[in-house]
């Protein structure tokens, strides 16, 4: 990787690892193994739901939080602390910096979901479940995840283009929650029978980032099959939204004034 | 004939204050400016003089409100033209989960160094600024004249053409600015352009070719130090002591400083031998005799504190 954008990326990886960023999966470590030693003896038959249900939820839960904190943070922390300044002295262009940026964090995320399958997958073992074909839903569901991961980031990084660590949160955040609930916006306008606020609701539905799709966690438990068509779906989707998103960001951060 | 490295035409940058952010604040005011390839060139003033934001507009970092610049002949938005430039900024902090190598490693990447070059590149650098003993220590642990040390080291270490060092002195030790200045007058000698912020003015005066003195956003006055400090002769400055038994006349002691039992007397050029007269005839040893010569602190302060209506009147030598 020895595009700009790549040596950025490879040191945005790097600072988050020696700021022990991966610490988190000690957390993920403990909560599956207590949940594997709790749910073995609590539950009957139903030991597999139960652990990837968890399992699949703390790895969107602690993907999240790295990816609104630490993202939020990308490009706030370089002004603050001035290393920017240096740094774009250097032949870099602005977009190519924030490209990278996004990318390092992203290969966080990656890295730090990876473990935490294996800690799932660990942790299915310890219950004395034997792997199926079915659980490739699963890894499907750790998929889609990831994308959600990286549309998150891409909004995080966007908003902290050009506002403070706290408001991009708050604002990441809303548009996660408020993206989650898509659908139930899109069909709370068709109860109305009003057209405007229909037309309205449909709009806010469109426009609205669909986090919901993105969430197979309850198929994956059941061991439900994933459509193919909404794999294609939802990487198409997430791509096109974090191409637009990193286009918006650039846009900003070109004409940005540093402090 | 040597080409410009820097032009700078009608520079300005205002920025917005207040709760509404509605009034501006002018902090450079249309600054004219050039900078020949090969110079050592002093930017001067006081605390808010504009001199960080020239350097900040240069780089991009901040972006004119009017007026434009091109180092090397090239438009300072393109950023293939960062290949050829290097930059200290002010009070430089780094990534400090890295080491001294490592950062310097990162930042020549940038320059498209292959690995082996970038090795022998950065070892010969951490050498040159005496942090080879602290090459893989992160940088987290590092003192400020450490920091200032890496600073300088990735603004060269690429071997620019044109250096941009904002207050390169600053928060080093007598020893440590004594190394910078040997770095700046080396790069001059292999031909590098060094633009270079500071209000030592002691520093601008060894060690740069012209100087430029900024106040209040303002270009008060741009010149060779030689010729701003040999324009005129002040007085003469004369330091003696007396003989034992031998009185120094009254007059003498009550308008001279006396250090121990010598005497230092400052008089107007024309005064010079009525008042080595007198000493003669009091039989007074004579230590010195030399000429006071207005120094570049005295020119500096002697724009700075003019009314900004009346700057162009001090401007030595506007190229």
């Amino acid at each position: 990787m020895s595009s700009l954008p790549g040596i950025v990326a490879i040191n945005t990886f790097r600072e988050a690892v020696r700021d022990r960023v991966l610490y988190n999966l000690i957390f993920f470590a403990l909560i599956m193994i207590g949940a594997a030693i709790i749910v073995g003896q609590i539950s009957i038959g139903i030991e597999r739901q139960v652990i990837v249900n968890l399992g699949l939820s703390a790895i969107s839960i602690i993907g999240l939080i790295m990816a609104i904190f630490i993202g939020v943070g990308l490009v706030y922390k370089e002004i603050e602390k001035r290393t920017l300044y240096s740094l774009l002295s250097k032949p870099l262009p602005r977009w190519e910096f924030l490209t990278g940026k996004y990318v390092g964090l992203l290969i966080t995320l990656t890295v730090n979901t990876f473990f935490m399958t294996l800690g799932l997958a660990a942790a299915l073992f310890y219950v004395g479940r034997p792997f199926v074909r079915s659980d490739v839903s699963i890894l499907v569901a750790i998929y889609f995840i990831l994308l959600e991961l990286a549309l998150v980031t891409a909004f995080a990084l966007f908003f902290s283009c050009f506002s403070s660590p706290m408001l991009s949160t708050l604002f990441t955040l809303g548009i996660y929650v408020a993206g989650v609930f898509a659908p139930d916006i899109r069909n709370l306008g068709d109860l109305t029978h009003n057209s405007a606020i229909q037309s309205g609701a449909r709009a806010i539905y469109y426009v609205l980032p669909n986090f919901h799709n993105f969430n197979s966690i309850a198929l994956a438990a059941h061991g439900d099959a994933i459509p193919l068509a909404l794999l294609w779906q939802n990487t198409l989707y997430a791509l096109l939204y974090v191409v637009l998103l990193l286009l918006a960001s650039s846009a900003v951060f070109s004409r940005r004034n540093l402090k | 004939m040597s080409t410009a490295a820097i032009e700078i035409v009608g520079l300005t940058k205002d920025y917005p204050v207040g709760f509404w952010r509605k009034r501006m604040r002018r902090s450079l005011d249309s600054l004219n400016l050039q900078v020949e390839e090969g110079e050592i060139f002093g930017f001067l003033g006081p605390n808010g003089a504009g001199k960080t934001t020239t350097l900040k507009l240069l780089m991009r970092l901040i972006f004119p409100t009017a007026g434009t610049a091109r180092i090397l002949g090239r438009s300072i938005g393109d950023t293939r033209m960062h290949r050829d430039i290097g930059y200290l900024p002010e009070q430089p902090y780094f990534y400090d989960h890295l080491t001294a190598r490592e950062l310097l490693d990162y930042y020549t990447r940038f320059s498209g160094y292959p690995a082996a070059e970038r090795r022998d590149r950065i070892a010969r650098m951490l050498e040159r600024v005496g942090l080879s003993s602290a090459a893989d220590v992160q940088l987290r642990k590092f003192s400020k004249g450490m920091l200032q040390r890496v600073g300088i080291a990735q603004a060269i270490v690429h071997d620019p053409k044109v250096v941009f060092l904002d207050e390169p002195m600053s928060g080093l030790d007598p020893i440590g600015r004594r190394e910078v200045r040997d770095i700046i007058l080396d790069l001059k000698q292999q031909g590098r352009t060094v633009f270079f912020s500071t209000h030592i003015l002691s520093d601008a005066e060894m060690l740069c070719d012209r100087v430029a003195v900024l106040h209040l956003g303002q270009l008060r006055g741009v010149g060779a130090p030689g010729e701003i400090v040999s324009i005129e002769v002040h007085g003469v400055e004369i330091l003696f002591e007396s003989r034992e038994g031998r009185p120094l006349p009254l007059d003498l002691i009550q308008r001279a400083t006396r250090t121990g039992q010598r005497y230092r007397i400052e008089v107007p050029e024309a005064e010079l031998y009525p008042t080595l007269g007198q000493l003669r005839d009091c039989d007074a040893r004579i230590l010195s005799v030399s000429t006071v010569r207005p120094t570049l602190e005295d020119y500096f302060f002697r724009l700075v504190d003019r009314p900004k209506e009346a700057h162009a009147a001090v401007e030595v030598n506007v190229p």
